[in-house]
Formats: structure tokens, C-alpha cells, sequence
């Protein structure tokens, strides 16, 4: 498998380079192969959050093909671990579902980071959480935040409540009682959906943001396959997953501002862009207070992961190789293969650009 | 008189002797330390859980003890029911094989629960996701609809039928094996005589068995409960799987809310747990050696109680 994999890239390698020469050939020109040519080496530690695993695993793939010399290793034993083996030195960058907050940073002592050196916080993951749900024959629902909150906190019970049908005239509801399935494991999705209803939904939803889901109302199910698939299995369930594995399931449409909004990259993307920075960071901290509740056509229900690294490293090699690397993961291309790889929302133009600027202080 | 002429009688030790009875020795030792060496790094690692102000911990419990609470029940409740399905069928399946089945069924029949108990774990519990549970709803709905007023289907019906009994049903599929392979050895050394003059007493078969084979196999048959109890107790892979839990003390088999157990919370919660959280689980870890622990002993005494009847000395 592998030397088979290895075996077609270096076919396509070859067949580029002897492409391109011929090329440069034909024109006549010097032959400009800076690309294939990489110059960087040495390897890079990460850490943190299993939710960018999947993205981990396809970017570091492709820069190491780009980068043959280079070997990045990323461990996706949890965003809590991740901080704590970067804030520890053990690592070169982190991963996590939130970002470093105002008193982890002002206490500082990172231990990567060359003394003092700030560190750089990149919202460079984003994922949409859909809503999902399987009642025969309906697609999409149009459902509020409070109705939402209210399902699964387990006031709303049956399918054909008023709070569903008056927002889904012409849909016809089954009496079917609701089953809410949620996360049996303590995750960053679990957190993310839960802030949401924090914020949406204050007075129906009173229970602070958590990994762990805060109630008893509810059936639990482990990973987000698990989730997935008690929601395929049952009847009149609903649950919520990563976007990207919403499959076939109908999906909820979430209301934002005076319009039902279904999931999209776009809309996801929008969020952290209608959301503002928090104040009083390092020029390079991009940390996000997210707005759930955003005036504009922005799908509320993200996850939003960082990539944490430092503005300084001991090692300027390796700091070189870190800014490489997140200026990969930043860009495009990038952005691109991570979609394609893990379902996740490209980053808009504007926060490419302000990612750009952050990572160019890496050194 | 000639004193010296007689050297005390003593067998000439050999070689092989002593090596084996050292090995034997060393291996006796290793299990202790073994034993030792997890008891000292769960204690070692709780104490910092223990001692820490509990609103730190996953979820703010009152208490450690209100957060383990639930999760000891539950261990406790999940492995009972078990024991209580498998208990009576595995004595069965072993009967039939020692004392009923032709013995060409019997062998086929041996193979195959062995067969049973080489499945791993998480083919279970797949299994137990993927079909008991759908298949075991409607039944379930049946249950709540007719006995609801039984305490113990009471309330809601779960609609995905990830539900304790669920648990208990694939945790039993999972402990007849042991439990009859173990009996039916047992029910097998049953001494032909006592069998014979039974018969020839004029019992019938069954009374044949009540009479020679149960009490003969009693101390065994607990020990073999024991074993299976043991395997249902740390079971971890299928209740992460199936179970739909929630940090409650509660009896309802077939309701969405069911205790979870600790096995199965630390499957759940360690990957992304951090810090105290970590020393948390540990600390969990070690109540569950401790019920553990306790009900062997338990175990122990009742087969070194009933020994003296049972004819095996």
C-alpha cells in the first residue's frame, strides 16, 4: 500500500519534472524549478485536537510531498492534551478546539516559544456541525434556536409540536416523539453545539458550554459515527455531527437574523468573519470571540479550531519550517485539500489575508 | 553403640526438582507483584482526584463520590443483569452437553461455544449497535406500553434502543461461553458411580442430576459465575458502544437514561481528557478494583464454604 502510493507519486513526480523540462525546453527559457526544489528540512512536532486530525493528516501528506525533507508528525490526543504539551514544550505547534484564553496567555511561560515571544493563534479549521435528523420523506426543517435548544433539552417532545409546525407550514410533521441523540464522549463538537444553544437560546437553553454533555435529557451515542448512526437506525431522532458526514439524513435549516440558513462552507466560513476578534492579544493572535447570533447570512453551528504556534522559536530554523507550514495549511491550496480531505469550510478571503500577516511574524 | 551408622532418610534432590519448584515459586510471586504494582500506580494516581476540590472535575459533581456513585451502580447493575440472563442458559447449555446431547452434538456443541469465546469484544459491539438494538426497540416499546407500571420499565421509552438491558443481553452473550465451558467440565467429572446408584435408586434423570451432578459441582459452578461476573464487571468496549449514558442512579431497564458504567466512562472520556481529569478516571479505575476485589472474596468464601459438601475431596 504504501510503497504503491509512494511508487505513483514518484511516477507523477518524474513525469512532471521531465514535463516541465521539456517545456522550459520548447521555450527556451532557463528552466525555473523552484517548486520541486524545496530546500527545507527537518521535522516538526504537533499536537491537540482529534477534530483536525483528519485535516492534519491530509496537509501534512501533501507538504511533505512538496517538501521531501521534511517530516511532520501531528498526535490527535485531544485539544486539553495538545495545550498542555505545547504550553509544556513538547511540541512545535498545537491544535485545539479553543483557542488559549486571556489568562493562559497573560500567564504565558510557553515553553516552545523562544522567551517572551507571543504566540500566534490561527482559526485556520473550520466546520460546520449540521443539524441532522431522519423522518420519513422530510429533507429540511426550518427550526430557530429555541425550538433546537428546546428538542434537546427535552421540552419539545413530538415531532408535530406547534413550535416545528408553525415554523414548517406545509410540511407534514408525524406525531412521532423525538429522540435527541448526543455525543457519549467528551468532544470538541459536543462544545461547539452547546455554545450555540448557550448563546442562540439563553432562556430555553441555561447550561454553559461544555465538552460533556451538561443534562440527562437524551439518548448518548460514542463518536460521531455513533451519533450518525443511532440517528440513521432510529426513528424520529435528531442529532448533530460534523457537516460532512450529514450523508443522506435530512438536515435542519437554522434561523439567522429573519432567515432559515442551511449549512454550507460559505456560511460556515462567514461566521468567523462576522464574528469579532477578542481584544487585547498579540498581533498575531487571531483568537475569535465567536457570535452566534451574527446579523448576517452566517451558519452559527461551526466548530472552530485553532493552530497555535509562536512568534519566535528558539530555533530559527525551526521557526522557518513552522511558517512554511502553516503558510500551507493557510492558503488556497491548502484550504482546498482540507475541504476535500475533511470536510471542512475553506477560510474566507479576508481572514486569508489576516492569517497571511499573522504568520508572517513566525521567525 | 555406634551412632553415626544410620543417616536420616532423605530423598536425593534433583536438579529438575529444584528448578521447577523455583520457577513455580517465581511465577507464584510475579502475579503478586503484578498485582501489587497496579494496586500502588491507582492509588498513586487517584490521590491528587481524590483530594482535589470537585467542581474541577468533568461536569462539577457535588463530590467525587456523586461522580463515581453512578458509574459503581451501573458497573455493578450491568454486570448483575448479565450474570442474571446467562446464569440459568450457560447451566443448560452445559447440562445438555455433559448429560443429554448425543455425543457427536455434544462435541459440535462444545466447539461452537468456545468458538463464542474467542469473538473479540468490539465484534460484539458492533453487533449490539448494529442489530440487537434496532431489533430489540419495538420490543422495548412493547415492554413500556403494557408494564410500564413495573418500576422497572417506567418512563419514556429510548427510541434507539441503546438501553442497559441492551448492554445485559450482549454482556451475556458474551459470558455463557465462559461460564459453560467451565460447568460442563465440571458437570463431566461428576463421578460415574454416584450417577449409576442413583439411577439405580430409581431416579429419573433430572432427579439424577438435582441428586449427583449439581451438588457435586456447586463449588465450581459459583467459581465459574465468578469468572463470568469478572468479565461482565470490567467489560469496556461494548458498553462505550452500545450504552446511552447519563450520570444517573437509575433501576429502568428500557429508558434513554441509563447509568453508565466505568469501564465504559473511561473508554469514553480519556482520549480528551487533561490534568485532574485524567487523575479522575484513574481514581474511578480504582473503585472498580476495589468492588472487584470484593466480590471475588465473596466469591471465594461461598466456594470454600460449600467444598466440604461437595464431594470433590
Amino acid at each position: 500500500m504504501r510503497f504503491t502510493r509512494f511508487g505513483s507519486v514518484a511516477a507523477v513526480a518524474i513525469a512532471a519534472s521531465v514535463l516541465l523540462s521539456s517545456c522550459a525546453a520548447n521555450e527556451g527559457g532557463t528552466p525555473t524549478d523552484d517548486e520541486s526544489a524545496s530546500t527545507l528540512s527537518g521535522s516538526l512536532v504537533g499536537g491537540g485536537s482529534s477534530a483536525v486530525g483528519a485535516a492534519q493528516e491530509t496537509w501534512i501528506a501533501e507538504f511533505q510531498t512538496a517538501n521531501p525533507d521534511v517530516d511532520i508528525a501531528y498526535d490527535p490526543a485531544g485539544s486539553g492534551a495538545g495545550r498542555e504539551t505545547f504550553l509544556a514544550g513538547g511540541s512545535d505547534f498545537a491544535g485545539t478546539d479553543r483557542a488559549f484564553d486571556d489568562e493562559e496567555v497573560a500567564a504565558g511561560g510557553f515553553a516552545s516559544c523562544a522567551p517572551d515571544s507571543p504566540i500566534v493563534q490561527l482559526p485556520l479549521y473550520i466546520s460546520p456541525i449540521a443539524v441532522i435528523f431522519n423522518l420519513e420523506g422530510i429533507d429540511t426543517l426550518d427550526l430557530d434556536a429555541e425550538t433546537i435548544a428546546g428538542i434537546f433539552a427535552g421540552t419539545i417532545t413530538s415531532w408535530d409540536d406547534p413550535a416545528i409546525a408553525d415554523q414548517n407550514e406545509g410540511v407534514e410533521l408525524p406525531a412521532t416523539p423525538i429522540t435527541a441523540v448526543h455525543r457519549s464522549d467528551d468532544s470538541g463538537t459536543t462544545e461547539n453545539f452547546t455554545d450555540y444553544l448557550a448563546q442562540a437560546a439563553p432562556t430555553t437553553w441555561t447550561y454553559e458550554a461544555d465538552g460533556v454533555w451538561p443534562i440527562e435529557a437524551g439518548e448518548a451515542a460514542q463518536g460521531t459515527s455513533g451519533v450518525v448512526d443511532a440517528v440513521t437506525n432510529g426513528t424520529g431522532t435528531i442529532g448533530y455531527a460534523d457537516a460532512s458526514r450529514a450523508g443522506d439524513l435530512g438536515t435542519v435549516s437554522v434561523l439567522v437574523g429573519d432567515e432559515y440558513l442551511p449549512f454550507s462552507p460559505e456560511a460556515a466560513a462567514a461566521i468567523v468573519d462576522a464574528s469579532p476578534f477578542v481584544e487585547g492579544r498579540a498581533e498575531g493572535d487571531l483568537s475569535i470571540e465567536l457570535d452566534r447570533t451574527p446579523d448576517e447570512a452566517a451558519y452559527p453551528v461551526v466548530l472552530v479550531a485553532y493552530l497555535v504556534g509562536c512568534e519566535t522559536y528558539e530555533d530559527s530554523a525551526q521557526g522557518e519550517l513552522v511558517k512554511e507550514y502553516f503558510t500551507y495549511m493557510a492558503s488556497p491550496e491548502g484550504q482546498e485539500a482540507a475541504a476535500e480531505g475533511a470536510g471542512s469550510a475553506p477560510i474566507s478571503d479576508a481572514l486569508f489575508e489576516k492569517a497571511s500577516a499573522a504568520i508572517e511574524l513566525i521567525k | 553403640m555406634t551412632t553415626t551408622a544410620t543417616p536420616p532418610l532423605r530423598a536425593k534432590v534433583r536438579r529438575a526438582d529444584r528448578v521447577f519448584s523455583t520457577s513455580t515459586v517465581v511465577a507464584g510471586i510475579l502475579i503478586l507483584v503484578a498485582l501489587a504494582a497496579v494496586a500502588v500506580f491507582l492509588i498513586a494516581q487517584s490521590i491528587p482526584a481524590l483530594l482535589a476540590d470537585p467542581s474541577e472535575l468533568k461536569g462539577s459533581p457535588s463530590s467525587f463520590w456523586a461522580y463515581v456513585g453512578p458509574l459503581a451502580f451501573g458497573t455493578v447493575w450491568a454486570a448483575f443483569l448479565a450474570l442474571l440472563i446467562a446464569f440459568p442458559i450457560s447451566i443448560g447449555i452445559a447440562l445438555f452437553i455433559s448429560h443429554y446431547a448425543p455425543r457427536r452434538v455434544a462435541q459440535g456443541l462444545g466447539y461452537v461455544i468456545d468458538l463464542l469465546a474467542a469473538v473479540p469484544s468490539v465484534v460484539f459491539g458492533l453487533w449490539g449497535i448494529k442489530v440487537l438494538a434496532p431489533m430489540v426497540t419495538p420490543f422495548y416499546g412493547w415492554l413500556v406500553d403494557n408494564f410500564g407500571w413495573f418500576p422497572l420499565f417506567a418512563g419514556s421509552v429510548s427510541g434507539t434502543g441503546k438501553t442497559i438491558l441492551t448492554v445485559a443481553i450482549v454482556l451475556a452473550v458474551m459470558i455463557i461461553p465462559i461460564i459453560t465451558a467451565l460447568s460442563r467440565e465440571i458437570f463431566l467429572q461428576t463421578p460415574v458411580l454416584h450417577e449409576e446408584a442413583a439411577l439405580a435408586l430409581g431416579a429419573t434423570r433430572l432427579e439424577m442430576i438435582q441428586m449427583a451432578v449439581l451438588p457435586f459441582g456447586r463449588a465450581g459452578i459459583v467459581s465459574a459465575a465468578m469468572l463470568g461476573l469478572g468479565r461482565a464487571l470490567g467489560e469496556t468496549m461494548v458498553v462505550a458502544m452500545v450504552l446511552s449514558p447519563a450520570p444517573v442512579i437509575s433501576f429502568v431497564l428500557t429508558g434513554s437514561a441509563n447509568p453508565s458504567t466505568i469501564a465504559g466512562n473511561i473508554a469514553l472520556n480519556f482520549p480528551e481528557a487533561h490534568g485532574i481529569e485524567i487523575n479522575a478516571l484513574i481514581a474511578t479505575g480504582l473503585i472498580l478494583f476495589a468492588i472487584t476485589l470484593v466480590i471475588n472474596s465473596v466469591a471465594r468464601v461461598i466456594v470454600n464454604r460449600r467444598k466440604a459438601f461437595s464431594g470433590a475431596n
